[in-house]
């Protein structure tokens, strides 16, 4: 513990304690809300494999109807609002790619069907793609020679 | 019943401690979000192709495939798989072939979103 004596020293105290408190604090949010997007995911996972489905169509059934939620809870203007609570919890889920989809092309409508809707859409789901689709075929590849 | 409660309980530990992850990459690096999700995908194609992601997958179900290392993580299995179909032609059909439902879900649903919808009004 710290004695603190003036306000100055009160002042230097929280500028010392308050940046990792608040990271904690962060982190806790991006936890519960992230486990939470998660669970849902679960959730439709289960019930399509119920439903008899393979674990193929499980799975891209299960990123249709997040992404669709997503997408809707953007539009609606929801996911913001949750994106300023939980940060990374909204972020990294695939929810959070949705949003990052979805939000450009709804705020650029404006400069157009094209360019505006178009082309914005991809600011963000470009560069993962890029990267995503690039690494992928360069694994493929190394696991090819390997196997030759 | 026992097993299921199991399940939702590992798909949110998981998935929260990959958020958390980001979250601390955000605080503590000041990486913009759109780097956190290419790292992220990245990780997820890495961690695939060297064996370890299907372990995390196999405890934590959606919790490790709904994060975007899951999408990297279909990207990486895609690619490996075809490429055991079809050879050195599969290392370019399989990413996207495994997460084709989840990128046109993407983009078709943001269109629609678009089209239908105002911005938020600029405060």
């Amino acid at each position: 513990m710290q004695h603190i004596m003036t306000k100055n020293d009160y002042r230097k105290y929280v500028d010392k304690v308050s940046p990792n408190s608040k990271t904690v604090r962060n982190t806790l949010r991006a936890f519960v809300v992230g486990g939470f997007i998660c669970m849902i995911g679960q959730f439709f996972m289960n019930s399509f494999k119920q439903m008899g489905l393979d674990q193929e169509v499980t799975s891209s059934l299960t990123s249709i109807v997040m992404i669709f939620l997503g997408v809707s809870l953007t539009a609606l203007n929801l996911y913001d609002d949750l994106g300023k609570f939980a940060g990374a919890g909204s972020i990294v889920p695939i929810t959070g790619f949705a949003n990052a989809v979805a939000s450009p092309a709804i705020e650029y409508k404006s400069e157009g069907y094209v360019l505006g809707i178009g082309a914005r859409m991809f600011l963000i789901a470009g560069p993962v793609l890029v990267y995503g689709i690039s690494m992928s075929i360069i694994a493929g590849i190394f696991r090819y020679l390997l196997k030759h | 019943m026992r097993e299921t409660v199991m399940q939702y309980l590992n798909a949110f530990a998981i998935g929260g401690l990959i958020c958390s992850a980001g979250q601390v990459l955000i605080d503590k690096t000041k990486l913009t979000p759109a780097r956190i999700l290419v790292l992220f995908v990245s990780m997820g194609v890495v961690l695939t192709a060297l064996g370890v992601y299907q372990g995390i997958v196999d405890v934590g179900g959606a919790g490790a495939t709904i994060p975007l290392t899951g999408f990297g993580y279909s990207l990486a299995k895609g690619a490996f798989r075809d490429v055991d179909k079809y050879g050195l032609l599969g290392a370019f059909t399989g990413g996207i072939r495994a997460t084709a439902a989840g990128v046109a879900a993407a983009v078709f649903f943001s269109y629609l979103a678009a089209v239908a919808f105002k911005p938020r009004a600029k405060s």
